[in-house]
């Protein structure tokens, strides 16, 4: 018998609560996550529903209720790979629906009292939530079956769907029992599988929402259409903390299907019938802005006055050892700054959120990241307690950190339009590109300044980290957890837990509270900036001690097994050491380069492999990567994440930059701020540490390493180490 | 009012000549497959096939459409080209988010069907102008030369 853990049984329990066992009247089991669906009354099959995440049918279909949002990262495939392995369920009449909003049930077990996804938590948190309600699911059809057959229970064998004892020869489908299990109480002792019998966990478990992503049917919020809808288009300010002074709406409402114009804190709203009309009235709006208040500094300007404050010292985010003592005694010092860009998310479906306001309560259709952050923020604007707020989970057009807004920010200015015309209408608020790009909500700007001393026999002994850039948490519901004396840990996450063994340590950051521009996470958050400045400076300190780069860092790691685990692997798969890279065309200069970090407790190493032209330009040709991320629940998924997540990261590393000019953004759309293509997408191997550790994230943890790898194969084609992203190929013309 | 034949069905649609047929196709014929992305013809969400050819249907007015066939990603399984290509994508999970796949498989249908057998270089060429944040390029590639080998 699996023993359960205290506080897990007690959250288990406490998810379970308050559901109906038994029949569910059709009306109110009509699945709701269907734009235009809600409250028509669907009539399905009755069926079994043991706990909040599973539904069986009467027509044997299995659903998996999803706590978490799917935005790409496969995350509907994963929590009903684990609920229908110990289920024991036919994968092919297994479906997933987005659950409701509702943290008594649907909380983020990592999260305390919170529904919502990030931070690559959804398959951790759901490990043993998951495999519990799938588990009573089976107990339940095997004590349906007993009963019904008059066989004892133990000797019930339940597989792909099917329920059977093989001394009777009796034998059901989930949904021939579907009724009779509805009516048991439900299990409190359950026995969890043995890891060796997975039968979908670790295996080929196809992704469940491919049929409906390849032929136009998925359901995005940019789909949704309600009766009488209306669609928004918004005129936002052109730097942040300007505000509407006045405007003239005449020529707006001139514009066929223009039905109304109004103010909302956000800017100018204009509301027509359709998307097209809606943009064209905004664009013809005049909008006189009052920029009294607005920020009007350029990226530059921040840069150097970051590079001013990293002079002085920050607070002390980690410090072992004696650093300062070390640096008095070195008989060298290496030293480089590094600067990172604002960066936007940029996901395909650009932000967008429908809300309709109904007699007792609001309705939400969103690819929704924070169910209970924006239920409280839509309460607290419509004066509703967030239990009447109700949300439609929807397929997110990717995110990448940008819907989990903590702010609620594009959710609030759907309903501040909705507030504004009364609710007489349902409204879909539309960001064009130009909007999503310019609002904000970026990955911070940081700079970094970093030190590393070398004693007289070239050890390395010091190494000190300075990080100044702005808070992601501050002044949300996560600054309570993630604010520790003065040190947001989004900050300086993978600094200030830097695994390698040196003896003397000392990272400290600046927190600039002036900067009014929005930032938020932005995939792998803190280690978007920390892998890279400290692994490449690591790089530039093997350099000095003569070190073969993978050689020092397993030196350095040899109390931290995981690290070393994949940076081996990475390397052994890459012929690091041992194939050399063929070389280039005349010209042309090639190098290889590794890097290994943590995040969200998995761990990634990638060598990297780049041809450099004449004239600067990088081609980033190969990239091997190692991950061990606990159990691998769907292999193929976890290599898919991994591979886009390169994509994602070369996209920073080569292009991706936001900056502002007297506090206006300069990019708008994908010409200004391009994503990688498909010509620039190097070949990627991804290979998985076997691991029976609980499974941990992959949504983010691919990201890191991506370029610093990069940036060490650059410097060791080149001799230059780039310390600044996006990548300057001007530095590197021959 | 303008006269459009979209996936085999003709359609009389009271909008703006200047609309562009994104927004007609998505909001007035209520086929919502076709994806916004950026509107500028940069990300190639919004592919459909006009005449056959890949047609960025965001800066595509509706005018200049008008009685061409038009083809979306709802009726791209009506020919055998278009089968293949879905069913690689299956096949090989390109998916993530799934917001551009409408698009890049609209492109990939194209590029099949003048080059039965596309090298990397082809495929890089008829798709770099299909954009995918989650970066499902690995795949793309793959499902592309995996749906040529299905048509061989």
């Amino acid at each position: 018998m699996n023993t359960i853990e205290n506080l897990s049984r007690r959250r288990f329990l406490q998810g379970s609560a308050g559901l109906t066992l038994g029949f569910c009247l059709p009306a109110l089991a009509a699945p709701v996550a269907g734009p235009g669906k809600a409250g028509e009354g669907v009539v399905g099959p009755i069926h079994f529903e043991p706990n909040a995440f599973l539904r069986i049918g009467t027509d044997n279909t299995v659903t998996v209720l999803s706590k978490h949002l799917e935005m790409g990262q496969g995350t509907y495939t994963g929590l009903a790979t684990i609920l229908a392995d110990e289920l024991d369920a036919d994968w092919n009449t297994v479906r997933v629906e987005g659950a409701p909003a509702d943290a008594k049930r649907y909380n983020n077990l990592f999260w305390g009292p919170a529904q919502g996804t990030g931070g690559s938590t959804a398959m951790a948190n759901s490990w043993e939530q998951m495999r519990r309600a799938g588990a009573a699911g089976r107990a339940m059809l095997v004590s349906a079956a007993a009963i019904k057959w008059k066989v004892p229970a133990a000797e019930i064998t339940v597989r792909d769907g099917v329920v059977s004892h093989a001394q009777s020869k009796h034998r059901a489908r989930f949904g021939e029992l579907a009724v009779d299990a509805a009516t048991l109480p439900v299990p409190t002792e359950l026995k969890l599988k043995d890891p060796k019998d997975f039968r979908l966990i670790g295996k080929q478990a196809k992704r469940k929402d491919s049929a409906d992503k390849i032929n136009g049917q998925a359901r995005f919020t940019q789909d949704v259409q309600l009766p009488g809808m209306l669609v928004a288009v918004v005129a936002h300010p052109p730097r942040f903390g300007a505000t509407v002074k006045s405007f003239d709406a005449r020529r707006a409402k001139a514009v066929k299907g223009v039905v109304d114009v109004v103010q909302i804190p956000q800017g100018v709203a204009v509301l027509a019938s359709d998307t097209w009309s809606a943009k064209k009235g905004r664009d013809a709006l005049s909008v006189n802005w009052d920029e009294s208040q607005a920020f009007t500094l350029g990226s530059e300007e921040i840069f150097a006055r970051y590079r001013e404050l990293a002079k002085t010292p920050g607070l002390v985010a980690h410090q072992h050892g004696d650093a300062d003592q070390a640096f008095g005694k070195a008989a060298r010092v290496v030293r480089a700054s590094y600067d990172f860009p604002y960066l936007a998310h940029a996901a395909m479906e650009p932000m967008n959120c429908v809300i309709r306001l109904g007699g007792d309560g609001c309705e939400v259709w969103n690819g929704e990241q924070m169910q209970t952050g924006d239920q409280y923020a839509l309460a607290g604007l419509f004066g509703l307690k967030p239990e009447q707020v109700t949300i439609h989970m929807l397929y997110a057009g990717g995110s990448f950190g940008r819907r989990a807004s903590s702010h609620s920010d594009y959710v609030l200015e759907a309903a501040q339009i909705v507030k504004a015309i009364n609710g007489r209408a349902p409204v879909k608020l539309v960001w064009m590109r130009e909007d999503d790009m310019r609002a904000g909500y970026y990955r911070p700007l940081f700079h970094h300044a970093l030190e590393a001393a070398l004693d007289d026999k070239g050890r390395l002994t010091g190494w000190r980290h300075r990080l100044v850039g702005q808070s992601i948490v501050a002044g949300t519901a996560f600054e309570k957890n993630l604010v520790k004396d003065g040190i947001d840990q989004v900050s300086v996450e993978g600094a200030a837990n830097l695994p390698y063994a040196i003896p003397n340590m000392k990272v400290d950051l600046h927190t600039p509270k002036d900067i009014p521009v929005p930032v938020l996470w932005w995939r792998s958050v803190g280690s978007s900036h920390t892998a890279y400045s400290t692994e490449t400076f690591l790089d530039q300190v093997a350099e000095a001690m003569g070190k073969d780069p993978v050689a020092l860092r397993l030196e350095l790691l040899a109390t931290h097994p995981r690290h070393a685990g994949v940076l081996k692997l990475a390397a052994e798969k890459a012929g690091w050491g041992s194939t050399p890279l063929k070389p280039g065309k005349p010209g042309e200069r090639r190098g290889r380069g590794v890097a290994v970090h943590e995040s969200f407790n998995s761990y990634v190493a990638q060598v990297a492999e780049v041809t450099v032209a004449k004239d600067g330009s990088i081609k980033v040709d190969r990239i091997v990567c190692a991950v061990d991320c606990g159990i691998a629940i769907n292999p193929d998924n976890v290599r898919a994440q991994v591979q886009g997540a390169i994509g994602f990261a070369l996209s920073a590393a080569l292009h991706g930059e936001i900056t502002l000019k007297e506090g206006r953004v300069e990019q708008g759309n994908f010409d200004g701020y391009p994503p990688l293509r498909i010509h620039e997408m190097p070949v990627v191997e991804v290979h998985i540490v076997p691991s029976a550790a609980a499974p941990s994230g992959i949504g983010e943890p691919g990201v890191p390493p991506a370029a610093p790898a990069v940036a060490n194969a650059i410097a060791a084609a080149t001799g230059k180490h780039l310390t600044r992203m996006p990548f300057n190929t001007a530095e590197l013309a021959a | 009012m303008i006269k459009l034949d979209v996936n085999g069905k003709q359609h009389q649609l009271d909008v703006a000549p200047d609309t562009p047929l994104l927004w007609a196709l998505r909001d007035t014929l209520h086929l919502t497959g076709t994806k916004y992305g950026c509107g500028q013809a940069l990300c190639g969400a919004c592919t459909v096939q006009v005449d056959g050819a890949p047609t960025r249907s965001c800066v595509t007015p509706v005018s200049a459409v008008a009685g061409r066939k038009i083809t979306t990603i709802e009726a791209v399984n009506t020919d055998r080209v278009g089968k293949a290509v879905q069913d690689a994508w299956r096949k090989l999970d390109v998916v993530q988010c799934g917001y551009c796949q409408s698009g890049q498989i609209m492109s990939a249908v194209s590029l099949l069907r003048q080059n039965r057998r596309p090298s990397d270089d082809d495929i890089d060429n008829a798709m770099s102008g299909n954009l995918c944040r989650c970066a499902t390029y690995v795949r793309i590639r793959a499902a592309i030369h995996e749906a040529a080998k299905t048509l061989a």
